[in-house]
């Protein structure tokens, strides 16, 4: 059981990504990979500001700021320069790859002794289950706040950005700059996810981004699905579906592993499972048709 | 109210490809004028109306508004004066959106977006009774996608929007292009009234010659990029419908 749970606990560790996925992908339209580089600039920013004795809450902050910070220049580089918004994204990761092994100085920092979201409040003695409440905790405040955001005029504008662009900027709305702050708010929650994920698994690894943004999307995806299958408009719904979706991602993944399927085959399944619940619905719409 | 002087607009300068869709135009639109512009394909119609709303850059010469020099400004900028509905029915409206978010919007259209939640009960009735004049049966669908609408009912919703917020000149490009004739007349008639009603300054590209014979009070034939005839309210009225037929044959 604990095994499941633990993969729960991936789950809304990872829910961050997937939410910041579906505001790049679903409201800006933005197809954004930055988000490899992003997370684990999250994850080496906890790690290095942890073991430099910095609060928790600072960090938490840096660690907004920066990935927030890096989605910002995948936006700059897509809007201002031009240049395709994968290209952006992939450049910027590169040059993250980088950045991140600077920052945290070698390939890999432990965390020991170090202060952690996960020991602010006990309330049970299982460690597990204290975290779940806390990660819970966490992604109902980010859907809750992710779910006003997107209600304000604000909101409405950075939606109607993705949907059609000709008729925002008759509204009077900078659609650059809307695309830059939406890519540096996705990307500052992905660093979060890195952030929560750093102290969850207790150490920071600068290969611990690669092809995570195949889990945003896969979860936002699954998300899809079912916001399409349960014919769901709200915006609040929508995005627990998202974070439900990370959750399906995580267990699928579990029990792939429980069957015993070879570790290392891990990326494989992921890849294949994302290629299935995109091309089901497809599938099944085909033969609708014949 | 708005003055066009001695616009050019060249694409691909200096290749074999170079198009001069705009040659030298001289254009004062003064306060409450409704002017209807005429013109076969390609005669620079489109080309003006965008470059009046700013999605288009002028090679050379200016935009004035109010005595104030618009031309460097974006389109997004230029909205706080400006509504624009476009042929497209999808270019004016966001789809995904409800009809209600279509209209916050709208209602916001000159101001900052901010970060409060502005769809109230109060606008949501304000938006109702407002969606009601038009008596297309759309008031009880506000919560409904833009996208499940009829090209006719957004086109017509996006005249409503424009009045939404204060507006000085409404563009209007070929609106009812790709609509019924029955959805043509309902948009045409739509924004005739709002037009009236709310004193608009408006511009209408239009290939429909009995709109242009029946709406505004003074009409514009453009060819080549340069304005070709250009009929004062007295002229106008003056003329026969089969006059205009007779310029383009």
């Amino acid at each position: 059981m604990d095994f499941y749970l633990t993969a729960l606990l991936q789950g809304l560790c990872l829910s961050a990504i997937a939410l910041g996925v579906y505001l790049s992908m679903k409201i800006f339209n933005i197809p954004d990979i930055t988000t490899d580089g992003s997370y684990t600039l999250g994850g080496v920013v906890t790690a290095a500001m942890l073991t430099h004795q910095q609060s928790l809450w600072i960090t938490t902050l840096a660690v907004f700021i920066v990935g927030g910070i890096a989605g910002a220049l995948t936006g700059l580089i897509h809007t201002k320069l031009k240049i395709n918004a994968l290209l952006a994204g992939i450049l910027v990761m590169t040059a993250l790859y980088s950045i991140n092994l600077t920052i945290l100085g070698r390939s890999n920092v432990p965390l020991l002794n170090t202060p952690s979201i996960f020991n602010l409040i006990n309330i049970t003695g299982d460690s597990n289950q204290n975290s779940l409440i806390i990660l819970v905790v966490i992604v109902i405040l980010l859907v809750t706040i992710i779910g006003y955001l997107l209600k304000t005029d604000f909101g409405i504008a950075m939606r109607a950005t993705g949907d059609s662009e000709q008729m925002i900027r008759a509204m009077g709305v900078n659609t650059d700059r809307m695309k830059i702050t939406g890519l540096a708010l996705a990307n500052a929650l992905t660093a979060l996810s890195g952030f929560m994920m750093t102290q969850f698994q207790g150490f920071a690894d600068i290969n611990m981004g690669i092809g995570i943004v195949i889990t945003g999307l896969g979860s936002v995806i699954i998300a899809e699905t079912l916001i399409n299958w349960l014919k769901i408009t709200s915006i609040i719904w929508s995005l627990a579906l998202v974070v439900g979706g990370a959750i399906v991602f995580q267990m699928v993944l579990a029990i792939t592993l429980s069957i015993g399927v070879d570790a290392n085959l891990l990326k494989l399944i992921t890849a294949v499972f994302v290629l299935l619940i995109v091309s089901l619905p497809r599938l099944s719409f085909r033969r609708q048709n014949d | 109210m708005i003055e066009i002087r001695d616009v050019y607009k060249i694409y691909n300068k200096g290749q074999v490809s170079e198009v001069k869709a705009l040659n030298g135009i001289n254009l004062k639109v003064d306060i409450n004028e409704f002017v209807v512009i005429v013109g076969s394909n390609g005669s620079g119609k489109s080309t003006l109306l965008n470059t009046i709303a700013g999605s288009v850059m002028p090679t050379a010469g200016s935009i004035i508004l109010d005595n104030e020099d618009i031309t460097k400004l974006p389109d997004h900028q230029r909205s706080k004066w400006l509504a624009r509905v476009f042929q497209n029915p999808l270019s004016g409206t966001a789809s995904g959106l409800s009809i209600i978010d279509n209209f916050r919007l709208a209602a916001i259209r000159t101001q900052p977006k901010g970060l409060k939640i502005g769809i109230s009960d109060q606008f949501i009735k304000q938006v109702k009774d407002k969606i009601a004049t038009l008596e297309l049966g759309l008031e009880d669908k506000v919560n409904q996608q833009m996208g499940t609408l009829s090209g006719g009912q957004r086109q017509a919703l996006t005249l409503l929007m424009s009045v939404m917020d204060s507006c000085k000149i409404l563009l209007l490009d070929e609106p009812t292009a790709a609509l019924d004739p029955r959805s043509a007349n309902i948009v045409m008639q739509t924004a005739d009234k709002l037009i009236k009603e709310f004193n608009l300054t408006a511009i209408l590209i239009t290939h429909n010659l009995k709109d242009a014979y029946t709406y505004g009070n003074r009409l514009i034939q453009m060819g080549e990029g340069q304005i070709i005839r250009d009929l004062s309210t007295a002229q106008k009225e003056a003329m026969q419908q089969n006059h205009l037929f007779e310029w383009f044959s």
